[in-house]
């Protein structure tokens, strides 16, 4: 059994299904990729899994606990933390406190969370704008700042929502050495939505590909890079 | 029974006045996405002017509308250039400081109305103050229904403005997506401001039309805000039919309400069924209608 | 947010002129009295701040807690003439119990619908307090033979209290909870993912904040020996007031109600005595007006507040000095 499962989740926005009887499993260690065209419903999701929205039917269990009707932030506490695809930074506090509000899930007191912090502004690299007002951070620092926060609320399973998006490529290549650091330094269980094939290709351990919130394969990147559907639905003509 | 009918009656007729205030306030609600807290301070000044006209000049008020039309709408106008647009892109903690704007403009008109015309009630004698019309046992006040024939042709005319004429394709395009609208072209800022402008001039007829009515002092700007609110949430935002809704169920709540269980509790039964709206029909009473 | 020493030496400083303050003014029992209506504007100031300016709650009623908090020393007295200065703690605890009911209410709601849900329910319970002439004897108002005739006990006693409201912000504000209220003001979506049990944060900045705000109307009932609803249940004067004072000494930092409330009371002062009697009495009407115009300068030229903006206000006085050599 893994860390988390889903099993025939769907959701409906008034008359659209953004998510249909979808179902995967992941396991404890694994890297996996969520792929699918845009709109298909990824980010859809996320927000299912850490209860942002409701499902409409189905169910999601994480370490054997039925998490589908907890909050959002009894999940949280349960253990997944999550990064928002449109950043979410405390845009008037400083990069430390914006973590430090993030370790506080997990400590009590200020130093507690101060050291925290610390070792998650070294470990994503942030150190050198720890006093910066969040709202002021370029791109790259924001998206890193929302792994950050994540991470600091000591999750076991992270769901990453394109993370890489927006970031030029030797920021992508540190994108990519901290994500891998997660779980090979931390051992964090991580879903991972990209759209950047380079990135997905060469993280994921297993890629699960869906397309109008239906679940069109599952199975290893190459297996996945090679089926006709996804290519069809998702990678287009002239992916090579 | 007749007693029942007499309120229903009443409410209905208040309840149509109500819906003017009402729209005015979507209108700037669903474009500026704000909560005016200054629309009955407007409406007050509007009567503070009809009044002056009538008292000086010999005006009626009903004729006062091409008055207070015009310079309510360029107060307004000016109110939203210079004090509201500019804190779009002020970064503040508080985001709702258009909000806290339209309360320190509020206290000024108010203030400044005191200044001028001292707390002392005001009103004006008409041919028809006090008349009323008779059928059965039931009284129908003049002015008042007057009042509602204009609400209904000014709800008319809104009507068409909105769904007729481009003006009225741009504002509504300017509330369902500013960003989307900018990108058609329409310039969002000018919308925004001519909006303000637009509800509050509607709120400046209406107190030509109220002047007959009710007593005119400063604080009673205030008092239709907080009526004007109330209406628009009860209708759901943004709505205009929603707001004739909210308007006409605010006015014979506070008529019924202050018939049949306590007179003092009049202004606490809008304010009741407000929050019971706002908790448990967050879409106000436009979503019972819509699937 | 650093965990350096509790007070710094200015706050120090600040706290001790508070403390010898009346006792320059010891003949002026005028003065006094202003100096014991800042400190009221103190309290009522830091416990609105703490909600809206800290944790993003934007009340627009809490003339609410300030009239529970009267009521509840006034009632008492009115029926079974229990001495009000029980009020001072039961004020503050049962405007809590009313903070914490109508927040089951009010908290389902966010941003400018929150904001109108307090402001509905303060008027609910001004409206309410005026009939029920049973309970609070209406319109007649309760009426109390103060304690002292002499100002400057009342002085220590509302001084204390501000120092206290301020201390318990401060405390809060480097814990978890302090965190916590800023991440609820910052993005409540991304603090739930964080963990933070929104709701009941929300309750706890409720609780500290609708308590001093009934501690601040119990005092005002022992103090100036009358209540009726439509004062302490004032939607301008009291709720209205409490944000102005917020927004214009600062929301969001530890002395900025303080500033605003000094602002606030003085200008009132200074107006209503058509500034000492130098100006034509006409002038003594314009105090609201003018504290209008205040408000709009300070939204649009200072959107953080006397303190919040101190750096900019410093810059701005410094270069017309420098201009002017
Ligand atoms: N709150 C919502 N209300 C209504 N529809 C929604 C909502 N959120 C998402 N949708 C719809 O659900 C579908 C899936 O959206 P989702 O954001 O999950 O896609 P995605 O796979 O993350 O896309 P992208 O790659 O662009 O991020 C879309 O059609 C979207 O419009
Ligand atoms: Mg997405």
């Amino acid at each position: 059994m893994g860390i988390l499962t889903l099993n025939k989740v769907t959701k409906n926005f008034g008359g659209l299904t953004a998510v249909n009887k979808v179902s995967f499993t992941v396991e404890e260690g694994e890297i996996l990729g969520l792929i699918g065209p845009n709109g298909s419903g990824k980010t859809t999701i996320f927000n299912l899994i850490n209860h942002y929205y409701p499902v409409t039917s189905g169910e999601i269990i994480f370490k054997g606990i039925n998490i589908t009707h907890k909050q959002t932030h009894e999940i949280a506490m349960l253990g997944i933390g999550r990064t928002f695809q449109v950043v979410k930074p405390l845009k008037r506090l400083s990069v430390e406190d914006n973590i430090m509000a993030a370790a506080f899930a997990r400590e009590t007191t200020f130093a507690g969370a101060r050291k925290v912090a610390r070792e998650v502004l070294e470990f994503t690299h942030l150190d050198h704008v720890a006093n910066m007002k969040a709202g002021a951070l370029p791109i790259a620092g924001r998206k890193r700042l929302e792994i950050a926060k994540a991470l600091a609320t000591r999750p076991s399973l992270l769901l990453l929502d394109e993370t890489a998006a927006g970031l030029n490529p030797s920021e992508l290549d540190e994108a990519i050495d901290i994500i891998k650091a997660i779980r090979s330094e931390l051992g964090i269980t991580i879903i991972i939505v990209e759209h950047i094939m380079k990135v997905i290709m060469n993280i994921s351990d297993r890629i699960h590909a869906i397309a109008f919130g239906t679940t069109i394969t599952e199975g290893k990147p190459e297996e996945v890079a090679k089926n006709p559907t996804v290519i069809e639905a998702y990678l287009g003509t002239d992916y090579h | 029974m007749e007693m029942f009918l007499q309120s229903l009656i009443s409410g209905l007729l208040v309840g149509g006045l109500y819906a003017i205030i009402g729209i005015g306030m979507t209108l700037i609600m669903g474009v500026l996405k704000i909560i005016n807290l200054a629309h009955g301070q407007m409406l007050m000044v509007s009567m503070y002017i009809a009044w002056v006209a009538w008292y000086y000049l010999g005006i009626d008020p009903y004729l006062s509308v091409f008055i207070t039309v015009p310079v309510v709408f360029y107060l307004a106008k000016y109110i939203s250039k210079y004090l509201l647009n500019p804190l779009i892109e002020k970064d503040s903690i508080l985001p709702e400081n258009q909000v806290l704007m339209t309360v320190g403009i509020g206290i000024v008109l108010v203030e400044f109305m005191r200044f001028i015309f001292t707390s002392d009630y005001r009103s004006v004698q008409t041919s028809y103050t006090g008349q009323a019309w008779h059928i059965g046992g039931i009284s129908i006040a003049i002015p008042l229904f007057w009042a509602f024939l204009f609400s209904i042709a000014a709800t008319i005319f809104l009507f068409y403005l909105l769904m007729k004429t481009d003006l009225g394709r741009q504002i509504r395009a300017t509330a369902q997506d500013r960003l989307a609208a900018s990108l058609m072209g329409i310039s969002a800022e000018k919308i925004t401001i001519f909006t303000y402008a637009l509800g509050s001039a509607l709120i400046a007829a209406a107190g030509s039309f109220f002047l007959p009515i009710y007593y005119l002092y400063p604080d009673v700007g205030p008092e239709f805000t907080a009526k004007a609110f109330v209406i628009t949430i009860l209708g759901g935002l943004g709505s205009t039919v929603g707001a004739i809704a909210g308007g006409i169920v605010l006015g014979l709540a506070e008529t019924l309400g202050a018939t049949y269980i306590a007179a003092g509790y009049r202004d606490a039964f809008g304010l009741i069924i407000f929050l019971l709206v706002l908790v448990f029909l967050p879409g106000g009473l436009k979503s019972l209608t819509k699937v | 947010m650093e965990n350096k020493k509790f007070f710094s030496k200015g706050e120090l400083i600040i706290i001790f002129t508070g403390l010898v303050l009346p006792l320059l003014f010891y003949f002026s029992p005028y003065a006094q009295g202003l100096l014991i209506f800042i400190m009221m504007w103190v309290v009522l100031g830091t416990s609105w701040n703490l909600l809206a300016g800290y944790t993003g709650q934007v009340s627009f009623g809490h003339a609410a807690y300030f009239g529970v908090g009267a009521y509840t020393a006034a009632l008492p007295f009115l029926h079974y003439k229990i001495s009000p200065w029980w009020g001072l703690i039961a004020g503050g605890i049962m405007a809590v119990v009313i903070g914490y009911l109508l927040g089951v209410v009010v908290f389902r709601l966010r941003g400018p619908y929150f904001a109108l849900g307090t402001l509905a329910s303060a008027e609910i319970l001004r409206i309410a307090f005026g009939e029920e002439e049973w309970l609070t004897n209406g319109h007649n108002g309760i009426l109390y033979i103060t304690t002292w005739v002499t100002k400057i006990p009342y002085y220590y006693i509302i001084f204390a209290i501000a120092v206290a409201s301020i201390v318990s912000v401060k405390l809060l504000m480097r814990r978890r909870e302090g965190y916590y209220f800023l991440s609820i003001r910052e993005d409540e979506d991304a603090a739930m993912a964080l963990g933070i049990n929104t709701k009941k944060y929300k309750n706890i900045s409720m609780i500290v904040s609708s308590f001093w705000a009934g501690v601040a109307g119990a005092f005002y009932f022992i103090y100036m020996g009358f209540i009726d609803s439509e004062t302490v249940f004032a939607l301008h004067n009291i709720s209205i007031i409490t944000i102005l004072v917020g927004i214009i000494g600062g929301v969001g930092t530890i002395w900025g109600p303080a500033v605003g409330a000094i602002i606030m009371v003085l200008l009132q002062e200074l107006f209503r005595s058509a500034i000492f009697g130098l100006a034509p009495q006409w002038v003594s009407g314009m105090h609201a007006f003018v504290f209008g115009l205040l408000v709009i300068f300070v939204i649009l030229y200072l959107p953080g507040g006397v303190v919040g903006d101190w750096e900019l206000i410093k810059k701005k006085l410094h270069l017309k000095s420098n201009t002017e050599k």
